[in-house]
């Protein structure tokens, strides 16, 4: 009896809850990706098996997926806190790229020892993107301009804006479509000097587990991505100013009323949007990329740190795990194409319908109900 | 009287709709003859306008039968109903704004030439003969926003016309309109009837019943009471049946004089959202120990008026001054700080965030004062125990601080909102439109409680279409008319027929 | 001057032609009510799709269709997501816009040997250019004129979305339904259906457009092909007010900054300016334009809200 009460309360949690939606999106997503394999004549099975095996099986697979995830994950928390004060941060990917102009240059062309270096780095960085992210914000506030066509608008602008700069002469690499890397001080990879020294490269020889890590550019991003979760969850639940912005997002008329001053919450939150999605920019070059590159087309960290903040139910915690699926599944995913042939993009398909079957939570409802009930009636048979 | 008591035309047998645990109707019958007004009598809330909603399709009842003129039909949508010759307008109009008057009229069975060309010409032709045929006059060619409310109730009577309706349904349609306007609308109804329509008339004011109907039935809790005959029923017996025992609607308060001014307005000028002028050169003084009653016609600049006291619209002109303080063109915040509340027209827009639960509803102008903030971190035990006193003290229901205000009735909704403003201690609170779509439990609560603050020599301005209740509650009463006062009578003095002719520019002061 | 003038119009009207297409289609959608930020998903299937069954067939036409049936089949998801199940159509659109770049290039590794790139179409087989040969060639009507098929038709297309929407029994229910469903759906007008119509021909549009792109201005269908310019359409829809005629102006200008931008990259140009700040001018200046002049209650009333009937 007391078994069956838990198990209701499960099942309650999981009809009710976000959680049990998301959960079911998952698995649906999950399971069209497979009938597509299938019926294009790849084995699923096969095909998941070699994901989960290039995610988890070796140590530099899991160190990879994190470093996948972590420009996602703090696109995903910019997007995710836009969302709750009512705003849709479609400019994580301007934002983005303006944290990583500025990382670049600042890294390239101050000389600073580390622990000064790496500070003013993020610190320039978040101001430029929190201006470029403050932008909308303030067109919004001040023009009723919608965030949605502005921060579209200014997503272009940032791409040829750091394709301008890429092409300044001085910062460009010679010959080439990228700037100069960043000073080694500006660094976040996990111990990068020494594992290339000879003292570390001698202990690596004989501890095949961390040479084996240390062979990816694993770095303190997922550290921040972890902090900077927990402050988007301090300041959105426990802060006077998460009330203020929350309180806008769900209806600014009444906020309004309540003696908040709306515009400014806009542009307060539309900054913290965009200073977080800079530093997720900002920390890919300092921590992966090391350099920018003139861009062709849109990278797409913050197109899918909207599908990470989506499948996270827009919660921290909910971002930190959605980006290490999203991560997981994109690394693990381009496995599949050396491997058994099988299209890659089977994981945007996958994503896609996770994200499509996570707008209806009508529908979830609707099949779960349906489930539920059946197995109901057989029981009372 | 033109009723045919040999023809049922429409005949609702054992109808009961729910949704999902809630029983809206439950188990209702209703008989109505060719050629008679028919009134359907309830509180808000009580399934009046359920029963309709089937009676036009736009529900499906969830067991009962619907004959019409003796044959039973199935009325799976508003084209069979309006098959049927049945039409409705709608409490709240169900007009395409930025469409012209023909083009609402027209839409669903519109007149075309070719492959489904619109031929506009043969609309604006068929609405102007109809109008003509049935008295009421309207422009064709007129753009929903710019006409009145009751031109546009004339728009919703044609369109149901248009479709060759013999049974109208009338959803509340006095609520919006003058006393002059619901007069002539009686008149129109009257008309119709002798054409050999048939009208149900849905309401929860017996007046009108009184006045426009033959035949009543009484709905309570989605449960058929009663049908009577108008004519030999009193109005306090139709009272009772609605609300289940003996009311009164007299608001108890004692005779008082009032205090020192509080507020003072002169000149306000304000605009609109369209950028006009709403409320043109509005001068108005509040005393303390006084419910000054406003009253008027929806769109007569009201809205407007509170918005800008409460700081929530720029004056473009004139200033409002609080004990000789000019408080002109503040944020909302720097006048609430002055002790102004307000109890805001559209509780679920302006007054609640309805994600929020009820206890961060309950600190909504005070989240970064202590004991509720400290340095910029809640305190979430102290907002808690707030929100538990608070409504206890004011009996919400249910009494979880936790829940959101979203899932509150919305009697309770505006408890919420009441016990808020009136814990800040205000000097003035502005009422507007308090007790719009409650109850009649609710609506005594709140007049309660704006007596209560007159008591404690505040000022309160109380603001409402409804003029019965301003009559009731108040101890002034200022009609506005286009912006403006145009007159302000002692509520003991006052009569309905004055203030109605004021209420529709007829006023004899500050005219001009 | 007179051939530059010509090269830049040309220009201008080539690169404003897929956009105007797919912002036609965000006008039919969100007209009846339905916000649609899929388009940039819906245009890259169309545009695969074309290259595809282009490269196949050989036949421009018969791939121009199925692209807009293959994008419409796609906005098909997006109305049942959007019109039955009360979705949040932005997360339903943003669904779409991962969904149809994945299909695209997983069915272009199977069809073109692993490739996400399709093959090239002949030039024979590209869109015709029925006033080709009419003008003497590079003369300054050549130049403006001598487009392929599809531009024609997308102005073509302007003139009927216009008509249609404002002159039509049913352009009058769509843009009823947008308004204010309720009423409408009390009047017996079905707002579903209207919808799933609506959604379903943007998506066509989309597919229209995407299909301009890779069999005419280029010739095959590849990753970055589309890369944006869907979001560029939605853009040009807002700006021009829910309007078709309003959308092609909008168009039009973000093509005329695509036609200086090849007339000043190409070489003899008068004079060199970074092409990388030039590309920035259309933003740049919708972003000016949007803070002046745009009226904030252009949009359909009811555009983003999902529709219930058992509403209480």
């Amino acid at each position: 009896m007391k078994d069956k009460g838990l198990k209701e309360k499960i099942l309650h949690f999981i009809l009710n809850g976000n959680f049990g939606f998301t959960l079911v999106s998952i698995i649906l997503g999950l399971a069209v990706g497979a009938i597509i394999l299938q019926i294009t004549g790849f084995n699923a099975f096969e095909a998941y098996k070699i994901m989960i095996q290039g995610v988890f099986s070796r140590p530099n697979y899991i160190a990879w997926t994190i470093v996948r995830s972590t420009p996602i994950i703090i696109t995903g928390l910019s997007v995710a806190f836009a969302f709750k004060t009512g705003l849709f941060n479609i400019g994580a990917e301007g934002q983005f790229i303006i944290g990583a102009i500025t990382a670049a240059a600042v890294g390239y062309f101050v000389k600073l020892p580390a622990v000064l270096h790496i500070p003013l780095v993020i610190l320039a960085a978040i101001t430029a993107a929190g201006f470029w992210g403050a932008i909308a914000g303030y067109l919004k506030a001040k023009f009723g301009v919608h965030e949605v066509i502005s921060t579209i608008m200014l997503n272009w602008i940032a791409l040829y804006l750091n394709n301008y700069i890429v092409r300044i002469e001085g910062f460009r690499r010679p010959l080439n479509e990228r700037s100069y890397a960043i000073q080694q001080s500006a660094s976040i990879v996990v111990l990068e000097e020494w594992k290339r020294s000879e003292a570390g490269r001698a202990w690596l020889l004989n501890h095949e587990f961390w040479r084996d890590v240390f062979r990816t550019p694993l770095n303190l991003g997922i550290v921040f991505a972890i902090v900077l979760a927990i402050i988007v969850w301090f300041i959105l639940n426990k802060t006077t100013l998460g009330y203020e912005l929350k309180a806008v997002g769900y209806n600014k008329h009444a906020a309004e009323y309540g003696g908040i001053n709306v515009s400014k919450s806009m542009l307060v939150s539309m900054s913290i949007a965009g200073a977080l999605a800079g530093l997720a920019g900002a920390l890919h070059v300092m921590g992966d990329s090391k350099s920018i590159a003139s861009l062709a087309a849109m990278e797409g960290y913050g197109f899918d740190g909207i599908a990470v903040a989506l499948i996270g139910g827009n919660t921290p915690l909910g971002v930190l795990l959605g980006g290490l699926l999203f991560g997981g599944l994109k690394y693990g995913g381009s496995k599949i194409q050396p491997t058994l042939g099988a299209p890659s993009e089977v994981i945007s398909i996958v994503i896609g319908t996770i994200v499509f079957f996570i707008a209806m939570p009508k529908l979830i409802k609707m099949v779960m109900k349906l489930t539920t009930k059946n197995r109901g009636a057989k029981n009372v048979e | 009287m033109n009723i045919d008591f040999s023809s049922k035309v429409v005949e609702m047998k054992n109808i009961t709709k729910k949704f999902g645990d809630f029983v809206a109707n439950d188990n209702i019958n209703l008989t109505v003859h060719k050629g008679e007004v028919h009134a359907l009598l309830g509180e808000n809330g009580a399934g009046k306008s359920t029963l309709m909603n089937i009676l036009y399709g736009l529900y499906q009842p969830t067991a009962g039968e619907i004959f019409i003129n003796g044959n039973k039909v199935d009325i799976t949508d508003p084209n069979v109903a309006i098959k049927k010759g049945i039409g409705m307008v709608h409490q709240h109009f169900m007009l395409v704004e930025p469409f012209t008057v023909a083009e609402n009229i027209i839409l669903g069975m519109e007149p075309t030439q070719g492959i489904g060309a619109l031929d506009m010409k043969k609309a604006v032709q068929d609405v102007e003969e109809i109008s003509k045929m049935y008295g009421l006059h309207v422009n064709p060619n007129d753009k929903i926003y710019d006409i009145t409310v009751g031109m546009q109730q004339r728009v919703e009577i044609l369109k149901a016309l248009y479709r060759g309706a013999e049974i109208l349904i009338l959803d509340e349609p006095t609520a919006v309109l003058t006393p002059q306007e619901i007069k002539e609308l009686i008149q129109i109804m009257r008309n119709l009837t002798q054409q050999g329509k048939t009208i149900i008339l849905i309401t929860h004011k017996l007046k009108e019943i009184k006045e426009a109907a033959d035949f009543c039935t009484i709905i309570r809790r989605g449960k058929h009471i009663d049908t009577v005959e108008v004519q030999n029923t009193s109005t306090a017996d139709l009272a009772s049946m609605m609300v289940g025992r003996e009311v009164s609607f007299k608001v108890e308060k004692e005779e008082k004089e009032h205090g020192e001014l509080v507020l003072s307005i002169e000149d306000l000028v304000v605009k609109d959202n369209r950028n006009i002028d709403a409320v043109k050169g509005l001068s108005l003084d509040v005393y303390a120990g006084e419910i000054l009653g406003i009253a008027g016609v929806d769109g007569n600049g009201q809205s407007e008026f509170i918005e800008a006291l409460t700081g929530l619209r720029r004056v473009e002109s004139g200033k409002i001054k609080i004990h000789g303080k000019d408080i002109t063109n503040n944020t909302p915040k720097e006048i609430i700080e002055e002790r102004i509340a307000s109890i805001p027209e559209d509780r679920q827009k302006r007054g609640l965030v309805l994600d929020y639960t009820i206890a961060e509803n309950m600190i909504l102008e005070n989240y970064n004062k202590p004991p509720f903030a400290k340095k910029g971190i809640l305190n979430q035990q102290a907002i808690k125990d707030f929100a538990r006193k608070l409504i206890e003290k004011f009996d919400v229901r249910p009494d979880n601080q936790l829940i959101k205000a979203r899932s509150l009735s919305g009697g309770n909704q505006q408890k919420v909102i009441i016990a808020r403003e009136v814990t800040n201690d205000p000097e003035i609170l502005i009422a507007a439109q308090p007790t719009r779509g409650l109850d009649v439990g609710a609506i005594e609560f709140v007049h309660k409680s704006l007596v209560e603050q007159r008591d404690k020599n505040k000022a309160v301005v109380l603001v409402s279409l409804e003029l019965d209740e301003v009559m009731n509650v108040s101890d002034r009463i200022a009609v506005i008319y286009e912006g403006k006062i145009v007159g302000i009578v002692n509520a003991k003095e006052a009569d309905e027929n004055t203030l109605g002719l004021m209420m529709a520019g007829g006023g004899t002061e500050n005219e001009g | 001057m007179w051939s530059s003038l010509g090269f830049i119009i040309g220009t201008t009207l080539m690169y404003s032609t897929p956009l105007i297409y797919t912002a036609l289609g965000g006008v039919i959608s969100e007209n009846s009510g339905v916000v649609n930020i899929g388009l940039e998903g819906m245009m890259t299937i169309g545009a695969f799709v074309g290259a595809a069954v282009g490269f196949y067939t050989g036949n421009p036409w018969i791939a121009f269709l199925a692209a807009g049936l293959a994008s419409g089949f796609l906005a098909l998801f997006h109305a049942i997501a959007a019109v039955s199940f009360g979705a949040d159509q932005v997360v339903s659109g943003i669904a779409i816009n991962f969904l149809g770049p994945g299909i695209a290039l997983f069915v272009s590794r199977l069809f073109f040997e692993g490739a996400t790139n399709t093959k090239p179409i002949p030039l024979e087989n590209k869109m015709p250019r029925p006033l080709n040969g009419l003008f003497p060639q590079n003369s300054f009507f050549d130049m403006i004129l001598n487009q392929y098929a599809t531009v024609f038709m997308a102005f073509a297309l302007v003139a009927i979305v216009w008509y249609l929407l404002y002159k039509t029994k049913l352009g009058l229910r769509i843009r009823a339904v947008g308004e204010h469903p309720r009423a409408a759906d009390t009047l017996g007008v079905s707002v579903y259906k209207i919808r799933y119509l609506c959604v379903v021909l943007s998506g066509v549009f989309a597919g229209f457009g995407g299909a301009s792109l890779s069999l005419a201005v280029v010739s095959n269908f590849r990753p970055t092909l589309i890369s944006g310019h869907g979001f560029i359409a939605l853009a040009a829809m807002i700006f021009g007010k829910w309007k078709p005629q309003g959308a092609m102006w909008a168009c039009l200008l973000f093509g005329v900054s695509n036609g200086l931008v090849v007339y000043l990259g190409r070489p003899g140009a008068p004079f060199q300016i970074s092409q990388q700040l030039l590309s920035m001018i259309p933003y740049v200046l919708t972003l000016i334009i949007l803070t002046g002049f745009v009226g904030r209650a252009s949009a359909p009333a009811a555009s983003g809200t999902p529709y219930e009937k058992d509403e209480r």
